[in-house]
């Protein structure tokens, strides 16, 4: 019990220092006086994606159009450009492709809106549903008649 | 009926989802089109690679339809078009270079060998102008009207059937227009 328990610890903390190495070795080190500037700049390295590498964010990509897109998002934050100016001149040059988190428009309601819109039609189905299932309903005459027969026949056997 | 029907809708739905992902199996995200379309060229001030003395901006465009074509002597799908980029200036297109993130040295060595069909070879060594086109990839061509308007993307290689069947067509209908 003991000597698994040791291994465990062991093999979770020789992942752990792998982690550390392997991103490490993708980005640079960036230095911001304000710390408040370094967090944005986190933040929007990481909702950005790599021209060039399709599924990586610009903060994770070692190819040199994200090195280069990252020296821009951190020379607009020093000085003084919004999250949102700053999203806007790579979008003007890159298209709405670099942006992980698109921006609601006539071309992404159904992106956005697709998965409420599917809730809802389940919601919709389900309560038709349950509605039909549990709704008792008053035998006409003849069904009364042929319960009637039923029990009757029952009864005598 | 309605029933037997309605045990069709996965069947269905499976279809549907089986068709969308196999079309986004052969969707090349690489070859999207440029945020530039139809967007003035960006503004520029480059020297050139053969004399760093002579500078130009984008006034350089203004009157014929030109083809800007983003390429650097590092890249190795840009020496795979040079001989297409030969054949479009021998046919009277107008090619203005754009090198990116290159050496003068590499970039006059690269056309001493290869040829050098740009009228003008602008010089771009960090890249700005690339930027600015929204360049992620050498070789890129934009296809440049008169008023400077950008009319027409090609990222990768120029193939000889890109030339007979999309740029020289549309240059002729910029000519034209």
């Amino acid at each position: 019990m003991a000597r698994r328990l040791i291994r465990t610890v062991l093999l979770a903390g020789l992942l752990t220092a792998l982690l550390g190495v392997a991103a490490a070795a993708t980005i640079e080190v960036r230095d911001f006086d304000d710390p408040q500037l370094a967090r944005r700049y986190t933040t929007l390295t990481h909702q950005l994606r790599c021209p060039k590498c399709q599924n990586e964010t610009i903060a994770a990509s070692a190819s040199p159009i994200a090195a280069d897109m990252r020296e821009r998002v951190a020379a607009m934050l020093e000085a003084g450009r919004s999250d949102r100016e700053i999203q806007d001149f790579l979008v003007q040059r890159f298209g709405e492709y670099v942006l992980y988190r698109p921006r609601l428009s006539p071309r992404t309601w159904l992106l956005w809106g697709g998965p409420f819109l599917l809730v809802g039609l389940g919601g919709v189905i389900l309560a038709w549903r349950v509605r039909r299932r549990t709704a008792p309903r008053a035998l006409d005459a003849a069904e009364r008649r042929r319960l009637d027969a039923l029990l009757d026949r029952e009864d005598r056997s | 009926m309605t029933r037997r029907l309605l045990l069709l809708v996965p069947l269905v739905l499976f279809a549907g989802l089986a068709v969308f992902l196999y079309r986004g199996l052969n969707h090349d995200p690489v070859g999207r089109e440029s945020a530039l379309i139809g967007r003035e060229f960006p503004a520029f001030s480059l020297a050139t690679v053969a004399d760093p003395d002579v500078r130009h901006d984008a006034s350089l465009l203004a009157g014929k339809v030109t083809l800007v074509n983003v390429w650097g002597a590092w890249c190795p799908t840009c020496r795979e078009e040079m001989p297409q980029l030969m054949a479009l200036a021998e046919q009277g297109v107008r090619l203005v270079g754009v090198d990116y993130k290159d050496t003068r040295e590499a970039a006059t060595e690269f056309l001493d060998t290869l040829g050098d069909p740009f009228a003008v070879n602008l010089f771009d060594p960090d890249g700005t102008l690339g930027f600015d086109l929204g360049v992620y990839g050498a070789p890129e061509s934009f296809l440049v009207d008169r008023d400077g308007i950008i009319r027409y993307h090609h990222t990768g290689a120029i193939r000889p059937e890109n030339v007979e069947q999309e740029i020289l067509p549309r240059v002729q209908r910029w000519r034209d227009d």
